[in-house]
């Protein structure tokens, strides 16, 4: 062991001061990025954790959606068969939708179930959130590989828009961590919240235009999905791989509007709630 | 030197125990519409505590369990904050406590050492400087690359701790742990706490060993039902509270 000095108390730093009145939601921020390298451990353990012994992993991930592309593909064809390319209309849906799904499920089970870390130690709790996001990517990024092969396969051209895929990503990653800091905000008081959660999910994935198209549905039903916030990212990503033609500004709006809105409110709240968390026994 | 590191301030911290245990959302509707209003109880945990802790002193806290001890020990660790009064806190903290709470069992003890280090609020390229020395006062080396899952509860323990104290706090927050692996590197472990303890770190030790308490540490806090009974010498406080107890099993 190295000697080391006695060191001056004035120059002992930080001093935690519980007078101090502090923005909760921004000093939640300003400790996510001071822990941004704890975010990125967790995305690691959790893709190494689910891909690295495995190749099996990998091809999970990859041939979920692919199987439930091709089930859905052969049930609906006959009732949708009109849209152009179905199978990759079904798949580029699935896979935005999926990624939601998974990051805003996966994010409200690690804050809502933290264990024992939470309450014993000091950990800003949106880190857990974030990590679950980022983990999503790395799987949606595979997924990616599996939907622009299928347009290869069924002759679905594929142009310069595509470029641009990073933006629904984006919009829809913000989304589900606003999602998922929401719900657990509601989440940590109530444990049934969490499962009303994905019961939820699955009525709403039937309500989005994903296996179908908006057209088919009622004038009233149509008026509505404008209110639908996966609506608009679904409609965004099918822009940039689908259909491979240039969205206009007022889809990016509504998507922006919905995504930057519900982080925001989500983060608001979840901060407030979350200086409750220790006081959980 | 008086210099103080840690101090309270009149602090109280008041838990709301509800009266029935409403965790759901439907219970919580069904009460709502039938009463109108939950009740709750409220719980004192801690009740005016004041007090100082100085640079480079090794703290004990006693008491019977429920006296408060865990919650001032998470005031301390930032896991929560005082319902009234003032706690501050001079320095870095790294806190014993939940030990390898966040090791993965299927990742190897390398990946586990970045996993734990980070979630300490350390930053990689930290932990990558100090990688070697936490394997070597761990005593893992040849098992760096194996899942954690395949270790023993003792070297998941000491791997816990060796990444943990690798860097030299200006607090250190323990609860119980000494009794980490075996005797051996208990004593190591020691010698490195009080190691750090003749360079300016001050310790905290919550314990229920009056024999450690009263070999490791100067000051104690005796606390009962959220109430300081005593606070001075670590012996005193010790005798103090043992004769308590003792009259407290005469009399039931």
């Amino acid at each position: 062991m190295q000697n080391e000095e006695v060191v001056p108390i004035e120059e002992i730093t930080p001093v935690y001061d519980t007078a101090k009145r502090r923005i909760v939601a921004i000093f939640e921020l300003v400790q996510a990025w001071q822990y941004r390298d704890l975010i990125l451990q967790l995305v690691r353990r959790d893709v190494t954790s689910r891909y690295k012994r495995s190749v099996l992993g990998v091809a999970w991930t990859m041939l979920n959606p692919l199987g439930t592309m091709l089930i859905l593909t052969i049930v609906f064809s006959k009732l949708f068969g009109r849209i152009e390319g179905y199978a990759a209309y079904i798949l580029s849906g699935l896979v935005i939708w999926n990624f939601f799904s998974q990051a805003s499920s996966t994010g409200i089970n690690n804050l809502v179930r933290g264990g024992p870390m939470f309450t014993r130690i000091y950990v800003p709790r949106t880190a857990f959130a974030i990590s679950s996001v980022g983990t999503g990517i790395v799987n949606l990024l595979l997924t990616l590989v599996i939907l622009f092969g299928v347009m290869l396969v069924i002759g679905v051209p594929i142009t310069w828009v595509s470029l641009l895929v990073f933006i629904p990503i984006i919009l829809t990653s913000l989304f589900a961590l606003g999602m998922s800091l929401l719900i657990s905000s509601a989440g940590i008081f109530f444990e049934d919240v969490v499962q009303m959660y994905q019961i939820l999910m699955t009525a709403w994935m039937y309500f989005t235009p994903i296996i179908y198209d908006i057209e088919i549905l009622p004038e009233f039903v149509q008026r509505l999905e404008q209110f639908n916030p996966m609506y608009h990212l679904i409609k965004l990503f099918r822009h940039t791989t689908y259909l491979g033609e240039m969205f206009s500004w007022a889809d990016l709006g509504w998507c922006a509007l919905f995504s930057f809105g519900t982080l925001i409110v989500g983060w608001l709240v979840f901060s407030q709630v979350s200086e409750q968390l220790g006081y959980r026994t | 030197m008086n210099n103080p590191v840690i101090q309270a301030e009149d602090v109280f911290v008041r838990y709301h125990v509800p009266q029935e245990n409403v965790r759901s959302f439907k219970e919580y509707l069904v009460r709502i519409m039938q009463r109108g209003k939950l009740h709750h109880d409220e719980f004192l945990a801690l009740k005016g505590i004041n007090l100082t802790v100085n640079q480079g002193e090794f703290f004990g806290i006693i008491g019977a369990n429920g006296a408060g001890k865990s919650t001032f020990l998470k005031l301390l660790a930032k896991v929560m904050y005082p319902t009234e009064g003032r706690i501050w806190v001079k320095g870095q903290i790294a806190p014993l406590l939940a030990m390898g709470a966040g090791f993965h069992p299927d990742l190897t003890g390398r990946e586990n050492i970045f996993l734990n280090g980070t979630l300490l609020g350390y930053k990689k390229e930290e932990l990558q400087k100090r990688f070697e020395n936490i394997v070597d006062f761990a005593g893992i080396r040849n098992f760096i690359d194996s899942p954690i899952r395949t270790y023993s509860s003792g070297m998941s323990m000491r791997l816990a701790f060796s990444v943990a104290t690798d860097k030299k706090p200006d607090i250190l927050l323990v609860d119980e742990v000494m009794s980490v692996g075996d005797f051996s590197f208990q004593e190591k472990s020691l010698a490195r706490i009080h190691g750090y303890q003749d360079t300016g770190t001050t310790t905290v030790m919550v314990s229920h060993s009056m024999s450690r308490v009263r070999e490791n540490c100067d000051r104690a806090a005796w606390l009962d039902k959220g109430e300081i009974k005593f606070l001075g010498a670590a012996d005193q406080a010790v005798d103090l509270y043992l004769e308590h107890s003792k009259i407290q099993e005469s009399v039931s």
